[in-house]
């Protein structure tokens, strides 16, 4: 079942900016998809017409079936949580406690259940110790960490993520990666924009590319990440496994370093 | 050999009402003409690097400050912070934050105009930046209406017509996508070429950057954790410890114990040539 569809989606900006042209788009249940694109493709746009912060100019933007057109963004968000690209976007309340208390609130949490949801999710996620500490002051990667935590207490199937991986260092992207693995591994649906190929690579995503506004095409994360000339042509960077592996002519890409340390091992 | 545009000797500054010093017993220097990549981790120290380089640190945050940060042969705690303003050129992650006027040449003629320069001497500097960065034809627009990477360009136009002899860029990539994030680095490479500067980036990136870099410098938990040139850093098999993502292709040739003790192949091609061929696979 598609839980969200776009059906011929245009979005004209204020500025009369076209920024999405006829979009047509199913996400179904439990993938895992990716948008990859340049600056300016329209990738932002397109997440935004998930939970109605942007509605199409025309067109119409389904989220489990229903139209968003006469939906508010709280309604829609109850569904589907998005992640922005800069924490401090997201971030304003005065404990890490009362940030992830905040949207729990919104959609009627009280009481015992309230407390109970905010303290398994500040465990889940690794930020009980941190749960008094104002949110600003917390670490690129502890933010990151937190604005995924306010947006998962409530329990949305689908995730929506924004260049989750920008400005985050090694270590914390091996923690956003591992914990991006197990929401997948729930069964929740996850969208990724991400410059980051290397990152998305190993999660295995179907695959949109975006350029100008359209989708310029899509397919499994193996097609598209071994088409130099395409990835180029979007703006992006071959990760270097799959480059690897074309430049050798395999048949298919290398699925991660392990794959391609046992391939070189038995023939060197 | 070049002299030291930027020198730290033996620094260590503690922010005021903190316990622990940000870094500690700091020693490296930067060549003039030369590019200076500084890399490390979240809380690694560099952000207190590049206030200690512009005067931020003494001058505005107070604090227990130990040893000497020279810039241009002059002691920074000496120095006056609008002095090492006219020395030193900053570009940040995100342009939007240090453009505000409503066209791009006002914007670029912005400290020139604050420091009184004639009209026409203005006229002149804002045209031989914009056309130096390619951005001639943008002049009467306003900043809002470009691209990410364009404001990227306005933004270090607006640096480079105060004549700066160090330019520092804070992350300039990150919400770059690749194909224009490696244009900025060529345009950081041409200037270095061409107007001779120092330039000093810092850069989570280390694939994106390694090539045009002529030094690395790693920050760890306040600390040098290494310094040298791209290739023997890479090699080095410990920098996960630094917090750093290292390139598959380093990995590769690391898990195959390929990596000579100061070279390896910075780029898929560069592997290529230098293994697969000898493999004959």
């Amino acid at each position: 079942m598609a839980v969200i569809e776009f059906k011929d989606v245009s979005h004209v900006m204020p500025n009369g900016i076209m920024a999405l042209s006829n979009v047509n788009l199913k996400i179904e249940s439990g993938e895992v998809l990716a948008i990859v694109g340049s600056n300016g493709a329209g990738k932002t746009t397109l997440l935004k017409h998930m939970n109605g912060l942007l509605k199409p100019s025309s067109g119409s933007v389904f989220v489990f079936g229903s139209e968003t057109k006469g939906k508010s963004v709280a309604e829609l968000s109850r569904h589907v949580g998005l992640v922005f690209q800069n924490s401090d976007h997201q971030i304003f309340s005065e404990s890490v406690f009362e940030e992830i208390a905040f949207g729990l609130r919104n959609f009627g949490f009280a009481g015992e259940e309230l407390y109970n949801k905010i303290i398994s999710t500040l465990r889940w996620f690794d930020l009980y110790d941190l749960k008094d500490r104002p949110p600003m002051t917390l670490s690129g990667g502890e933010k990151k960490r937190l604005c995924i935590a306010t947006v998962i207490a409530w329990n949305p199937e689908v995730l929506v993520l924004d260049e989750p991986t920008v400005g985050q260092d090694y270590p914390n992207k091996v923690r956003l990666f591992a914990l991006i693995k197990s929401l997948i591994g729930e069964g929740r649906t996850v969208v990724i924009v991400s410059h980051d190929l290397e990152f998305l690579w190993p999660l295995s995503p179907r695959t949109v590319v975006m350029a100008n506004g359209r989708i310029l095409t899509e397919g499994s994360a193996e097609s598209i990440f071994m088409d130099e000339e395409l990835l180029n042509s979007a703006g992006l960077r071959q990760p270097q496994l799959a480059q690897l592996a074309m430049r050798l002519n395999l048949r298919s890409p290398f699925s991660s370093l392990d794959d391609a340390v046992t391939w070189f091992r038995g023939r060197i | 050999m070049s002299r030291a545009t930027v020198e730290f000797r033996d620094f260590s500054f503690t922010y005021a009402g903190m316990k622990i010093p940000a870094v500690r017993g700091i020693n490296f220097s930067v060549e003039e003409g030369s590019i200076a990549l500084l890399a490390g981790a979240s809380g690694s120290g560099k952000s207190t690097i590049l206030r200690s380089i512009n005067g931020l640190i003494p001058h505005i945050y107070p604090g227990e400050y130990k040893g000497d940060v020279f810039v241009d042969g002059q002691s920074v705690i000496e120095t006056e912070t609008f002095e090492l303003a006219r020395k030193i050129g900053f570009l940040f992650q995100n342009p939007e934050n240090q453009i505000f006027m409503f066209t791009v040449e006002r914007d670029v003629a912005f400290g020139l105009e604050n420091l009184g320069y004639e009209p026409k001497e203005i006229k002149k500097k804002v045209e031989w930046a914009l056309k130096l960065l390619g951005i001639s034809d943008l002049a009467k627009r306003s900043p809002s209406e470009l691209s990410d990477g364009q404001k990227q360009r306005v933004a270090l136009a607006g640096s480079l017509v105060m004549d700066p002899k160090i330019i520092v860029l804070d992350e300039p990539t990150s919400l770059l996508d690749p194909k224009t994030a490696q244009e900025v680095v060529h345009l950081v490479e041409d200037l270095k070429r061409t107007l001779g500067l120092t330039v000093i980036l810092v850069e989570h990136r280390l694939e994106l950057v390694s090539a045009i870099a002529d030094k690395i410098i790693i920050l760890n938990k306040g600390e040098v954790f290494a310094e040298g040139k791209p290739d023997q850093i890479l090699a080095k098999d410990n920098l996960h410890e630094a917090g750093l993502s290292i390139p598959p292709i380093i990995e590769l040739q690391k898990r195959l114990g390929l990596v000579d003790s100061d070279a390896v192949a910075m780029d898929v091609d560069d592997f290529l040539q230098r293994f697969v061929q000898k493999w004959q696979l």
